[in-house]
C-alpha cells in the first residue's frame, strides 16, 4: 500500500486546526452511488487563507467530495462542515459567502453577458461590479454577446466573473481549467492569484494541470480511487517524494527484482537500471536500496509533476502501461538509436 | 537594469528555489547592486502568476541568508552587509556543479584521475582560489570552510 503523506503524524485523525481556521473540514465522509463507492472515509481540513488543490485521476472522487462539501449531495456516512456549519444545513447567508464554479460552467444561455451579471447581482448583497467588469475584460468578453454563443473558454470566463464578483470568502472551483486554451488558462490563474489579495480568502480547486497547481497552490490533497493518499503543504509533499536510480553492472540485462521497499510508489525498469520513486524515504529505505545489488545508487532531483505521477500512476514495480517485453524492446531501441526522449 | 525573474514550473527545482537562486545570481553578479529595491511580494507573485506565499518564503530565506533586508514600510532591498552563502547552500552548489562536471567528463570518456588533474590545472591557470590554499582541494573534499 502507498504510504500517506500528512503534515504530521495523526493530523488526519484528530482535529488538527482551530475550527475557526478550518474553512472546510470533513470527517469520515463516504459516498456510495448504488453499490459503487465514490468516496471512502475522507477526513481532511482546508485551512483558511490557503490555495488548496484537490488532485486525482478522473473518477477518483474529486467532484463527489466537492458536491458533498457544498451540501449538493447527501453523504452515505460521515460529515463535513463549511465555515463552521454542517454542509447539509448551510444557510443562505453562508451560501452567499461561498463561490462555487461547477465543472460545466453552466450559464443562462439566452441572456447576454451583461444581463447574466445584472441577474446574478440581485442574489448577492455584496456584489462588486468592478470585479465582474475586470474579469469579463480579462477574458475579452463582449458584454452584449449572448451567453449561449460563447466558446468554452469564454463561458468559463463569464462563469468565473459571476463567481468572483460577490467577493466570496471561500472559492470552490471544480476543474476550472477544463477545456480552456492556454490564454484562458493563464487568465484563470491570474484571477486566482488576484483573489489571494484578500488574506483570508480561501481557494479550493480541483485540477489535472500540475504546472498550474505548482504555480498557485500551497496545499494539496490527492485522491486515488476514492481514498485520500496525501494531504499536506506543497513543500512537505515535495520533500517527501524522492527519486533514485539504481545502476546495475550488466547494462545489457534486465535488472533483478527489487527487494521490498517501504514507501515505493513507482519503479521504472529499463536495461541496466531501475528508477524508483519513493515517499518518505528514511535511512531504512536507503539501506534497502543499497542492498538491491546495484553497482551504484544515485539520487536525482524530482519535479512536482514526477512526484505527482508517482502517486497518481499505477503503483508498484511495473512500467506505466507497457508490459515488460515491450518496455525492454523500447529500452533496447533507445540504446541503439541514441538520444531519443 | 531592473531585476527580471523568470520561473519554469514543472522543473526539478521548485519555484521557491528558482526565485532564491535567481536573486542570488543577480546580487552576486552585480546585476542588482547594494541598496537596490526588489519587487514587492505581491508584485512579484502577480508578475510571475504564482502563489504569494511562495515569494514570501523565498524572500524570507534570502533575508535569513543575509542577502536581502526588509525595511519597514519601504519593502525589500539588497543588503549592504550581505553574507556569502550559508554552509549548506555552498555545499549544495558545489555538489551540483561537480556532479554535472563529472557526469559530462565521464561521458566524454575521461577517467577520474584525468578529471582531477584537469581541475587542478584549471584552478592554477585561473588563479581564483582565495588565500592561495584552495587549488585541488575541491576535487578531493567538499568545502569545509563555514561562512559564518
Amino acid at each position: 500500500m502507498t504510504p500517506d503523506v500528512f503534515p504530521d503524524p495523526g493530523a488526519a485523525a484528530a482535529a488538527p486546526l482551530d475550527p475557526r481556521d478550518a474553512v472546510i473540514a470533513c470527517h469520515g465522509l463516504t459516498k456510495y452511488y448504488g453499490g459503487r463507492k465514490a468516496l471512502d472515509t475522507l477526513t481532511m481540513t482546508v485551512p483558511r487563507g490557503s490555495v488548496f488543490a484537490l488532485l486525482g485521476r478522473n473518477g477518483s472522487g474529486k467532484t463527489t467530495a466537492i458536491r458533498l462539501f457544498l451540501g449538493l449531495l447527501d453523504p452515505t456516512r460521515g460529515s463535513s462542515r463549511v465555515l463552521g456549519r454542517d454542509s447539509q444545513h448551510l444557510t443562505p447567508d453562508l451560501r452567499a459567502r461561498i463561490g462555487y464554479m461547477s465543472e460545466s460552467h453552466s450559464v443562462i444561455s439566452w441572456m447576454t453577458v451583461r444581463q447574466c451579471g445584472d441577474y446574478q447581482a440581485r442574489f448577492y448583497p455584496r456584489w462588486n461590479a468592478r470585479i465582474f467588469q475586470a474579469v469579463i475584460g480579462h477574458f475579452r468578453l463582449d458584454p452584449r454577446a449572448r451567453a449561449g454563443s460563447l466558446s468554452r473558454g469564454e463561458r468559463a470566463g463569464l462563469s468565473l466573473a459571476l463567481t468572483l464578483a460577490p467577493e466570496p470568502e471561500v472559492l470552490v472551483l471544480d476543474d476550472p481549467a477544463l477545456g480552456l486554451d492556454p490564454v484562458a488558462r493563464r487568465s484563470l490563474l491570474e484571477s486566482m492569484v488576484y483573489v489571494t489579495r484578500g488574506a483570508d480568502r480561501t481557494i479550493f480547486f480541483s485540477s489535472h494541470l500540475l504546472e498550474d497547481v505548482e504555480r498557485v497552490a500551497d496545499h494539496i490533497a490527492i485522491l486515488d480511487r476514492s481514498v485520500l493518499r496525501a494531504c499536506c503543504s506543497v513543500e512537505t509533499f515535495r520533500s517527501h517524494i524522492r527519486q533514485f536510480v539504481l545502476h546495475y553492472a550488466d547494462e545489457s540485462a534486465p535488472p533483478p527484482p527489487l527487494p521490498p521497499l517501504r514507501g515505493l510508489l513507482y519503479a521504472r525498469r529499463s536495461l541496466g537500471q531501475v528508477r524508483v520513486t519513493v515517499a518518505g524515504a528514511d535511512p531504512a529505505t536507503q539501506r534497502s536500496l543499497g542492498m538491491a545489488g546495484a553497482a551504484a545508487v544515485e539520487e536525482i532531483p524530482v519535479g512536482f509533476n514526477d512526484a505527482m505521477i508517482g502517486y497518481l500512476g499505477d503503483h508498484g514495480e511495473e512500467g506505466f502501461f507497457l508490459d515488460d517485453t515491450t518496455e525492454l524492446e523500447m529500452a533496447g531501441r533507445r540504446a541503439a538509436g541514441g538520444a531519443t526522449p | 537594469m531592473p531585476l527580471t525573474i523568470a520561473i519554469l514550473p514543472g522543473s526539478a527545482v521548485s519555484i521557491y528555489r528558482q526565485i532564491v537562486e535567481q536573486v542570488c545570481a543577480a546580487v552576486f553578479s552585480g546585476r542588482i547592486g547594494d541598496d537596490e529595491p526588489l519587487p514587492s511580494v505581491r508584485g512579484l507573485a502577480e508578475q510571475l502568476v504564482i502563489n504569494p506565499n511562495t515569494v514570501s518564503r523565498a524572500y524570507s530565506e534570502l533575508i535569513r541568508e543575509g542577502i536581502l533586508e526588509s525595511r519597514a514600510g519601504r519593502g525589500m532591498f539588497v543588503s549592504k552587509r550581505r553574507q556569502i552563502y550559508t554552509k549548506a547552500e555552498r555545499a549544495r552548489r558545489l555538489d551540483q556543479t561537480v556532479t554535472s562536471l563529472v557526469t559530462e567528463a565521464i561521458m566524454l570518456g575521461y577517467t577520474t584521475e584525468e578529471i582531477v588533474e584537469h581541475v587542478q590545472a584549471k584552478a592554477r591557470h585561473l588563479n581564483l582560489s582565495p588565500t592561495g590554499k584552495g587549488s585541488g582541494k575541491g576535487a578531493t573534499s567538499p568545502a569545509e570552510r563555514g561562512s559564518r
